[in-house]
Order: C-alpha cells, then sequence, then structure tokens
C-alpha cells in the first residue's frame, strides 16, 4: 500500500515536471476577456468579441484598418463596374495555413455558407445577389439593386477554405442551437495571421503564429493565450499581479487602480456603440405602468419631459467617471461625419414638469423600466442614475434591471417587445447610419420589407423617416447622402423618438510591456501588439 | 420540560379547562431559564445587541434620509467617503453609495428588511415544519412515509439552491410585474421552504415518544379527536427544542437572505437590504471605496452573530442535561 | 435485509426522479434561452426555427420525459453557453470542485476537533468560553462576507495570498490537479477557509457536546476510578467515543459543502462546478443546471444511503424499524 502510494506521488511529480515547456525566446501574449470565445465557424455568432478572436485565424475580402477604414485584404481591389455590378480582384500567392492556396473559388463557396440557413451572417452578402466566378482571381457580385454600402460589412464576413470544409464535413454552417457540434465549430483554419492550437470553451484558448502568413504581422507575438474571466475584480488582479498582460474592459472604478499600479495602464478611447433609452409608443396601455386605458409615452410632450429630464453631462461625470461621450444623436461620430451639427436640448427639470402637466400629468405616473445589468459599461448604474432623475420630475420609475439573459428574453422582437422603457445599446455592424435609421427607428411590420425596425422595440414610426431611409440606401453620391442622413435623424430627434444617452469608452488594461492598438469598434486585435 | 405536562380536562372534549395552561413567557420566566439568562452575562449582552439591532430598524425613518425614496437621492453626492475622512460630507455620517444614498440610512433601512424576512421566514417555516411533524409523528402511515420522503427531497437541495431556484422561476413567470412585496414573499417563501425539515423532524421526533404516554393514551380513551389531542396536550410538550431551533434558524434566514441578494437574486438595489449594500459596494471595495461594503457586512454579522449567541445560550438552557 | 435495501434503493431513485423533474419543470420556466445563444440583430424567424430545433416548442411532458431518458444513458445535452456537452464540462470542472471541499473538510475536521476537545475539556474557564464565542463568529459571517473580507485582508492589503482561481495546475489523465504547484496550494488556502469555517464550528460544537456527554458516562467513571492516566482516559477513551457521530456528520456534510461552494467559488472565481452553476443560472444554461441539480442529489442521496446500509449492518436492530413505527 506504501509503495503504491509512494510510486503514484513520484508519478505525479514527474508529470508536474512535464508540464513546463519553455521555449527560449518566443513571445506569449496573454489576454483576458469578460467574455468568451463562444463559437470557432465563423458563421455561427455576431458578436465582436468572437469575431475579433477569430479574425486572427480567417480574413475576409475586406479588412478595415486600426482608425476603421476599409482596407484591402483577400480582395486587392475592387470596382463597381454598373450599379448593380461589383468585381473584385483577389490576391494571388496567399495561402491557407494548410497549405492549399486561396481562390474564387472558396469565395463562392463562402457566399454560400454564408448565406445557408443556420448562418448568423446571412446579410453580410445581400440576398438574391449572385456571386460568380470570372477567373482564379476574379469575382463578381451581381445585385438586384444598388447597394454603395454593400462592402461595409465584408470585414467580418471571414473567407473559408472550399477543400478543408469539404474534407470535414462542415460546408453547412454551424447554427447557434446546434447540440452536436461540428468539425468547424472545434477548429479553424483560414488564412489569418495566427492559428488556432487548442481551445477549451470558457477556460483557455491558444493561437499560434501562421508560417505561411501572405502579409507582415505588426506585432511580436508568437503565441497568444486567451481566458475568459468574467468577474471585474479578478480581471483586475490578474493584471495587475501579471498573469495576463491584456485585459478587456477595466472596470471604471477599477482604471485609476491600475493606472496607479505601475505595472499597468489603461488604454481608454471613444466606442461606436450608442447606449440610449426607449419608450414604447405603439401599444394603447402600456405593459407596466399605472396609466391605463391610454399610454402616456404616445404623447410627445411626455416623451420631450423625459428627455429634459435625464442629465446626461451628471451620468458622464458620476456613472461613467467621465469616461463616456453624450450623444445627441443614435449613431456615434465615427460613424457619421454631420454629427458634429447635433446639439442635445437642454437639460430642464421645471421645462419637465411643465410639459408633463400640459399632457395631462400633473402628479406624473408609474413606469417600468427594463435594463441589463452585465452588458454595457455600467449598464445598471445609468438605469438607477434616471430613476432619481425621472422621480424629480414625478415619474415613478420601477427598475427592472437583470442579466442580459432575461433582459433580452424580453426587449427583442422574440420576446414581443414586452416593455415600457428600456436602455439599450447599438453599434450597426454596417459602420453607417442607414442601419440605425432601418433597424432601430424602422416603422414595425412594414408588409414591403418586414425585417424594418425588427430591433425597435419602442414601435417609433415615422413613415417620412422610412421613406428617407429606402432612399439612402440607393442613394451613391456621397456628400447628398450624408445630407439626406441629417434629414433623417432630425425628423427622429424632432419626434423625441429615442433618447440617445452617450457612446461609452473602451477601457482595456495593458502592462507597461505590451504595446498594442485600440480600435473603436472593440475589436482586440493582438495582431498589432509588440511586448517587450 | 420544565414543568410538568398538563393533565387531560376530566370533562367533555368541548369543556375548557379550569384553568388554562400557562403560555410559554410565562412558563419561561417562572422557570429555571431566567435564572440562568440572569447569570449569563453573554446572553444579556446578545438579548440587548438583538434589542438595539430591533430597535434601529424600527426607528430607521429617523435617518437622515430616505434610501429608498430615489427623489431623496443626488447622484452628485454619490461615493463620499465617511464624515471624518478630508473628502466627507454633511449629513453623511457614514459615506455614500454610487447613487448618493446615505450608507447610515440605508443600513437601517436594510436593518428592516433583513429582520423582517428573517421573522416570517421563521414564523412560515415553523408552522409549516410543526404541522407537518405532528401530522407525521402523530399519524403515523402513509402520512408520515409520505412526509418524510418529501422531507427527504428537501433536503437534497441546499437552502441556497431552493432560494436561488424559487427567486429565479418567480421572477422570469412574474416578470415586469414584480413589486418589492412580492420580492419579499418570495424571500420569505423560499427561506421558509428551505427551512421546514428541521421542526418537521424534531417535533416527529418528540411526538412519537409523547404519543405512547399514559396522558395522551387517557385522552384518546376519553374520545378527544386527534387534532385536539395534537394541538392541545401534544404540541406544548413538543415545542420546547423548537424555540432553540427557531433562534438558530433566525439567524441563518438573515444570512440566506444576504446570500441571496449578495448574488443579485434577493432585493433590488433600489430598495437594499444589508446583503445588496454589500454586493454593491463589493465592487468598489478594491478601488479605495470600502466604506459601502464594510459598514453593512459589519452589521450585519454584529446581527447575526447576537441572534446566535442568544439561540445558543438558548439550546444549552433549554437542555436539562446541560444544566 | 435485502428487502430492506431493495426498498432504500427504490426510495432513492423515486426521489432522483422526482428530483429531476422538479428540476426541469422548473428550469423550464426561468428565461428564454434563444435569445442567449443568438446576437441581438438575429432575425426573428431565425430565433421562431432555433426554438423549434431545441425542442422548446414541444409540450413540457415531452421535453422531460426526452431528457430524463437521456440522462440515463449519460448523455445531459449540450451547454447552451458554451456548446460542448455539459458531461464533459462538469467532469472539467469536478476535480477543482472536489479538492476544494476536501481540503475543506480537512480544515474542518482538524481544527474543529482540537478546539472541540479543548473546550469541552476546559469547560467553564474563559479560554472555552472564548472559544465558543469566536466560533459562533464562524457561522455569523456569511460565507460571501468572509471570502470577501479574506481577499482584502490577505490578497489586496498584505499581498501574501492569490485572490482568486486555482493556480497553476497540473493535468494527469483526466484530472487537472492544485495539489503539485506551489501556487495551486497557495491558491487553496483562502478559499478552503471560506468554504470550511462553518462546517469546522459544526464539528467543533459537536465534539465538544459529544466530549462532554462521554466524560459523563460511567465508563469513564470508572476508568477515572481505576486510576487510569487522564491523557489517556480523554484521547483513548473519550475522544473515540466522540468521533464515530463526528466522522457521520462529516460525512453527511460532505455534499453541502459541495454545494455550498456556489458561494465560494462565485466569490473567489474558483472553476469548478458551483462556479459554472450560478454562471449557467445567469445565463439560462438549462442543460448544466439540469445536470449539476441531479448531480448534488445523487451525491446527497447516496451519501445518506450509505449512511443507511452502514447503520443497518453496524446495529441490526434497526433493520425491523420501518417509517411505519419510527
Amino acid at each position: 500500500m506504501k509503495t503504491l502510494f509512494r510510486s503514484a506521488l513520484w508519478a505525479l511529480a514527474a508529470a508536474a515536471a512535464l508540464q513546463l515547456p519553455q521555449p527560449a525566446g518566443a513571445v506569449t501574449l496573454r489576454y483576458a476577456n469578460q467574455g468568451d470565445l463562444k463559437a470557432l465557424d465563423p458563421y455561427t455568432l455576431n458578436e465582436t468579441t468572437t469575431l475579433a478572436h477569430l479574425a486572427h485565424v480567417y480574413e475576409g475580402l475586406t479588412r478595415r484598418g486600426k482608425d476603421l477604414s476599409i482596407q484591402p485584404a483577400l480582395a486587392e481591389r475592387w470596382e463597381i463596374l454598373e450599379p448593380t455590378r461589383w468585381r473584385f480582384y483577389l490576391r494571388k500567392n496567399v495561402k491557407f495555413s494548410d497549405g492549399t492556396p486561396f481562390t474564387a473559388d472558396d469565395v463562392v463557396f463562402s457566399s454560400e455558407r454564408v448565406r445557408a440557413p443556420g448562418s448568423n451572417f446571412a446579410t453580410r452578402v445581400p440576398s438574391g445577389s449572385k456571386v460568380v466566378k470570372i477567373d482564379d482571381h476574379t469575382i463578381d457580385f451581381v445585385l438586384t439593386g444598388p447597394n454603395p454600402i454593400m462592402h461595409y460589412q465584408f470585414d467580418y464576413w471571414l473567407i473559408m477554405s472550399k477543400s478543408w470544409a469539404e474534407k470535414n464535413n462542415a460546408v453547412a454552417p454551424t447554427p447557434v442551437s446546434a447540440t452536436t457540434p461540428s468539425y468547424a465549430s472545434l477548429n479553424a483554419m483560414g488564412t489569418g495571421p495566427y492559428t488556432i492550437e487548442s481551445h477549451q470553451p470558457g477556460v483557455k484558448t491558444v493561437f499560434k503564429k501562421n508560417p505561411n502568413y501572405w502579409d507582415k504581422i505588426e506585432g511580436n507575438a508568437d503565441e497568444i493565450v486567451f481566458t475568459p474571466i468574467a468577474n471585474d475584480s479578478t480581471r483586475v488582479s490578474a493584471l495587475l499581479s501579471g498573469e495576463v498582460d491584456i485585459i478587456e474592459p477595466v472596470p471604471l472604478q477599477d482604471i485609476q487602480r491600475v493606472n496607479s499600479s505601475g505595472t499597468a495602464q489603461v488604454l481608454t478611447g471613444p466606442e461606436v456603440r450608442t447606449i440610449f433609452f426607449g419608450m414604447d409608443q405603439v401599444r394603447d396601455e402600456l405593459v407596466s405602468s399605472n396609466v391605463k386605458g391610454k399610454n402616456p409615452f404616445k404623447d410627445k410632450r411626455v416623451r420631450e419631459a423625459v428627455y429634459k429630464a435625464i442629465d446626461v453631462d451628471v451620468i458622464k461625470a458620476r456613472v461613467m467617471r467621465g469616461l463616456s461621450t453624450p450623444s445627441p444623436l443614435m449613431i456615434a461620430p465615427e460613424f457619421f461625419k454631420l454629427s458634429k451639427e447635433f446639439t442635445r436640448p437642454k437639460v430642464d427639470p421645471e421645462g419637465a414638469k411643465k410639459l408633463l402637466a400640459e399632457a395631462g400629468y400633473p402628479d406624473g405616473f408609474e413606469v417600468g423600466l427594463n435594463c441589463p445589468s452585465d452588458r454595457y459599461v455600467n449598464d445598471g448604474d445609468i438605469c438607477r442614475a434616471a430613476i432619481g432623475m425621472l422621480a424629480r420630475i414625478g415619474i415613478k420609475v420601477n427598475p427592472i434591471i437583470e442579466p442580459k439573459a432575461q433582459y433580452f428574453s424580453k426587449v427583442l422582437k422574440s420576446g414581443g417587445y414586452n416593455v415600457s422603457m428600456y436602455l439599450l445599446g447599438w453599434t450597426p455592424s454596417t459602420g453607417d447610419s442607414h442601419n440605425v435609421l432601418y433597424e432601430i427607428m424602422g416603422c414595425r411590420n412594414d408588409p414591403k420589407s418586414p425585417s424594418r425596425g425588427d430591433t425597435n422595440a419602442a414601435g417609433y414610426c415615422n413613415p417620412k423617416l422610412d421613406e428617407m431611409t429606402d432612399q439612402i440606401l440607393v442613394e451613391l453620391d456621397p456628400a447628398k447622402r450624408d445630407q439626406m442622413i441629417k434629414q433623417a435623424f432630425q425628423i427622429s430627434i424632432d419626434d423625441y423618438g429615442y433618447i440617445p444617452v452617450h457612446q461609452q469608452s473602451l477601457a482595456w488594461g495593458v502592462s507597461k510591456k505590451v504595446k498594442l492598438v485600440q480600435r473603436p469598434d472593440n475589436s482586440v486585435l493582438l495582431y498589432w501588439a509588440t511586448k517587450e | 420540560m420544565a414543568s410538568s405536562p398538563p393533565l387531560p380536562p376530566a370533562s367533555a372534549p368541548t369543556a375548557v379547562p379550569a384553568v388554562p395552561a400557562p403560555g410559554w413567557f410565562v412558563r419561561a420566566l417562572d422557570s429555571d431559564t431566567w435564572a440562568s439568562f440572569r447569570r449569563s452575562p453573554i446572553a444579556m449582552a446578545a438579548a440587548a445587541a438583538t434589542l438595539l439591532f430591533f430597535l434601529a430598524a424600527v426607528f430607521a425613518g429617523l435617518g437622515p434620509q430616505d434610501p429608498f425614496d430615489p427623489a431623496q437621492l443626488e447622484l452628485m453626492n454619490s461615493r463620499l467617503p465617511p464624515i471624518w475622512s478630508a473628502e466627507g460630507q454633511q449629513p453623511f455620517l457614514l459615506g455614500t453609495d454610487d447613487q448618493g444614498r446615505d450608507i447610515l440610512s440605508a443600513i437601517l433601512h436594510g436593518l428592516r428588511v433583513s429582520l423582517l424576512v428573517g421573522l416570517l421566514g421563521v414564523l412560515f417555516s415553523a408552522t409549516l415544519g410543526i404541522v407537518l411533524g405532528l401530522l407525521a409523528g402523530y399519524l403515523g402511515g402513509y402520512v408520515d412515509a409520505l412526509i418524510m420522503r418529501i422531507a427527504d427531497v428537501q433536503l437534497t437541495f441546499p437552502a441556497i439552491l431552493i432560494a436561488l431556484l424559487i427567486d429565479g422561476v418567480v421572477k422570469s413567470i412574474m416578470g415586469n410585474r414584480i413589486s418589492t412585496s412580492a420580492i419579499l414573499s418570495v424571500l420569505v417563501f423560499s427561506i421558509g421552504l428551505s427551512f421546514w425539515v428541521q421542526y418537521a423532524r424534531t417535533v416527529r421526533g418528540s411526538v412519537m415518544v409523547e404519543k405512547n404516554k399514559d396522558y395522551v393514551q387517557a385522552a384518546r380513551l376519553i374520545g378527544l379527536s386527534s387534532p385536539a389531542i395534537m394541538l392541545r396536550h401534544v404540541q406544548p410538550n413538543v415545542i420546547g427544542p423548537v424555540y432553540a431551533i427557531a433562534t438558530i434558524n433566525f439567524a441563518l434566514a438573515i444570512i440566506t437572505e444576504a446570500t441571496l441578494s449578495f448574488l443579485g437574486s434577493g432585493m433590488p438595489d433600489t430598495q437594499p437590504s444589508l446583503g445588496t449594500l454589500i454586493r454593491i459596494g463589493n465592487r468598489y471595495l478594491f478601488s479605495g471605496e470600502w466604506w459601502i461594503a464594510i459598514f453593512p457586512g459589519a452589521v450585519l454579522a454584529g446581527l447575526v452573530l447576537a441572534v446566535n449567541l442568544l439561540g445558543d445560550w438558548l439550546r444549552d438552557a433549554l437542555n436539562p442535561r446541560l444544566r | 435485509m435485502i428487502a430492506f435495501l431493495l426498498r432504500r434503493i427504490l426510495q432513492t431513485v423515486g426521489v432522483l426522479l422526482a428530483v429531476g423533474i422538479i428540476a426541469f419543470s422548473m428550469f423550464r420556466f426561468v428565461g428564454d434561452p434563444v435569445n442567449q445563444i443568438v446576437s441581438i440583430d438575429t432575425p426573428y424567424a431565425e430565433r421562431v426555427a432555433i426554438r423549434a430545433s431545441l425542442g422548446l416548442d414541444d409540450p413540457v411532458p415531452i421535453q422531460i420525459l426526452r431528457y430524463l431518458g437521456r440522462v440515463a444513458s449519460g448523455d445531459f445535452g449540450i451547454s447552451y453557453q458554451f456548446r460542448q456537452p455539459v458531461s464533459a464540462l462538469l467532469a472539467e470542472r469536478l476535480p477543482a470542485t472536489l479538492e476544494l471541499a476536501f481540503c475543506a473538510t480537512v480544515f474542518a475536521l482538524g481544527f474543529g476537533i482540537v478546539l472541540g476537545v479543548v473546550s469541552a475539556l476546559r469547560r467553564g474557564t474563559t479560554l472555552a468560553a472564548t472559544l465558543e464565542t469566536v466560533s459562533l463568529v464562524g457561522i455569523s459571517l456569511p460565507t460571501f462576507l468572509i471570502g470577501i473580507l479574506l481577499i482584502f485582508l490577505f490578497s489586496e492589503t498584505l499581498h501574501w495570498l492569490p485572490s482568486f482561481g486555482r493556480g497553476e495546475t497540473v493535468r494527469i489523465g483526466g484530472w487537472t490537479t492544485g495539489f503539485l504547484t506551489e501556487s495551486g496550494l497557495r491558491a487553496l488556502v483562502l478559499p478552503s477557509i471560506t468554504l470550511g469555517l462553518f462546517q469546522m464550528t459544526l464539528v467543533m460544537r459537536l465534539v465538544r457536546a459529544e466530549m462532554l456527554e462521554v466524560l459523563r458516562t460511567d465508563y469513564i467513571r470508572f476508568a477515572r476510578a481505576r486510576g487510569l492516566h487522564t491523557r489517556a482516559i480523554h484521547f483513548g477513551h473519550a475522544l473515540k467515543n466522540t468521533l464515530i457521530p463526528v466522522i457521520t456528520i462529516a460525512g453527511l456534510q460532505l455534499g453541502s459543502v459541495i454545494a455550498f461552494s456556489i458561494i465560494t467559488e462565485t466569490v473567489f472565481q474558483w472553476p469548478g462546478m458551483g462556479f459554472l452553476f450560478l454562471q449557467a443560472v445567469q445565463n439560462v444554461d438549462i442543460p448544466i443546471m439540469a445536470a449539476y441539480l441531479l448531480l448534488v442529489a445523487v451525491i446527497f442521496v447516496t451519501i445518506n444511503l450509505a449512511v443507511d446500509i452502514l447503520y443497518t449492518v453496524v446495529d441490526p436492530r434497526l433493520q425491523l424499524s420501518s417509517p411505519r413505527a419510527g
């Protein structure tokens, strides 16, 4: 018995010794994120953290630079032959990490796979359009109508290898609901600068440098080790103790602590996501209010009162600790040149009270406010701040602040837009205003365009705005288009359709040994990172 | 326990006993228990502290602020340190939290929530447990088997798990319409439901001993109905240990409520209990804003400790073998 | 004897079945799993299709039957969050929880017995009174508060011990252990104390009570009368007799230690099953929640069954007892 025990101990010790291989001179970058790498199949889940990870392994026809500008990637260049026909010239001498060459066949294959049932990215390539191979390195997109922003989302339409997918029985995209993981959801093989060496969901993912990469890698990491750490203080502790080099995000209350640690610092910058309040203005009676038989938010004066009661500057100062950009618009200035021409109406609690009285609510009313507690930076705190501000004009807010699982099950279409007032954040995946005007501000139940207003939980509707939105989609002249967008936004502002709050700030914690680039869409791209 | 079991009345079942059995309080005062209390400085200190906490909760409204009224909160006053720090401000003696809530007022109101949930939870679980225990012990047979099997299933889940589940289910069913009183009832219900087994088992055990005693047999002989026998004669004699369990469970209920609130399933941030305050403060604990979590934590620990000390003494005092 | 065993095993299966059904039907109503697994701008039609493909549109009884059938064959389904088999996820997290529970129990037994003996032997002294009062602090501080305070003191202020995680682990076969590295052992200290403090108090009070009981029994008095050495009496006779109930209780408590690790693991971000469970609750990951609940139920029921059987073997009189006679 004793011998057995002793030999077991020796076996353990030997195993421990084997566990520590240290290749000399190799640079390992350790990175922790609040969220996890949820799926390796690049068409499974449209979510920033997942996509940013996959962008190390896969590439699109285009990519976005450090300032989000569109740059050629797998396509060297492209031109619009006629409004409905685009030609892409593919880069030659590009190889997938398994050594097979990248050709037009892979693009045609990917265009079919991305639009197949189960893909979460079906809108990346316009439906109904044909993708035609001209030769091995030339591709034509034939559209059903003009679409000047077609390629805006191509950066995160990641191109897969046809032969790899066919060989591994992964021709069909892995749907999010897949009950058996497909090969493509557990493995990744693209043309990108890194390959995935191992992947344990929720625990650890290891990336290795791709020796066959066609482009020069700006950063110097040979290996990237990614760990999800959901808890805020744990993530900060991991950075400060040197266990990881990069964390995203740093909770606002810990920014000072990280900066004064001497070992790490916080990179902050504006993010392109817009946080806003919505008010249900479509139901005849609100789902959570003490006003019965009518809906106070249908009255524009009430919406204006709410707008003028919420002091976004105080939210910035106290809740966001200075790290937010109060926004007059439902889109970030990075995505719309003319944003500077807009300003927010002044905060005016007294005026708001008068407006409420005029609308027939001199003593205010009660309303429920739905908020996520773990989706956006200090989301729950923003809502709690609004409670006090609205209480001062007589509106009693009953907060329903929940984890995102419960929250989204109410606020989205599948939950029946079951909210009266809510806080939501939105980043247009096209990087363009049209997405906001169509998804968030478009009238729901448009028979001609059934997906219009899918995320318009407020039910805001102004047919004039929809008309503009449709023209904006097909307008090719950029200057004219911007003016039209400006007019469209002005319509929603005059209606007090939504209450934009701010663009939150990015806060990445970075060890002083590491230099990296912070892109405003919050993609952590480590091929730009160098470590001493 | 101390007094001998009251003899069954010799008259008809409807007749009221000439001398009503003295209540537990009177008996307790008469008994050695009171004397033992007077001899134990720890018990007296604990009782005084518990009383103090109750008084603080009752008079919570006298605090400088009503922390449950959002109109009284000024966001610009958020995260102020205690008054003795350089940046402290009147009237926020113990500082403010992230919403500008006065920590002292919030503690007083939170104390009220904790005590209420604790008391109601114990009342609920004790009632449920005693009734089921009496039934199981006295009736035996299939009723007993059924109740004890349910108790087994119940014991399979720790209190915190049951409470987490019930809380989640109710909240998702009630959705937006949930009110604070509904949350309170859910807390009381889930805490109560997870503690009844202990009472039931204790009562059942005592009943099975008592029911074969002569006085119960006598009552049965003269034709008293089972419920009458149980309520009037058996119950007073098995209730002793229940007080000790109830006191300890009161402390446990307070802890459970705080834990649930800490895990985010209890009282909401707008009407914080002590556990909620600690959860809020925990986010800022390492960022230098320690007062938001530490003060409520200290009060919670003090309260539970006082109640536990009291329960501890009570258990020893009611245990005849340790006298 | 065999009839008794059969009945107990049947009852156990019944209990597990009941737990399975309760667990599943409760979980079915918490949140909407579909929203959790798709991104916010997934079209409505796609959501409906996913709903149907997950079988969430079928009547609840059918969903339960389907689930129980798969569970019986060892398949707990695929986690909604991680897209991995639940059984694999639990197996991966099991070592962390078991190692933590083991260390917490060792801590609780070691300190609990010593302190219990001391306070029993020194009954009435200031030392004993102090010990008893201090031990009450152990059950008066909620677990999460103890954890927070320990982290605040030993990690943030003194920088002695890590505040989260398991440190470096070593993989041996399917088991990852933290026992073989310095950082792994250091990482175990604070969570073990946090988790074990409550049990330690229980053990200490139990040992004290049992010791006091045993010390006044006749055979100890006889031993004293026979002139045996005090130490021999205390440790050879009294403590030995005390340990049987203590070990029994500690065994019965093992299940609740594992269950209570939900809180400890959450505070310390310990990558175990409890932490996985709480994450699952927050993300409405039904397969993980159901599997965890069943696992806890199995552990509890098995321990209870084992204790029952052991008692029957040790004390034949108990065989005759049926629930009817009590």
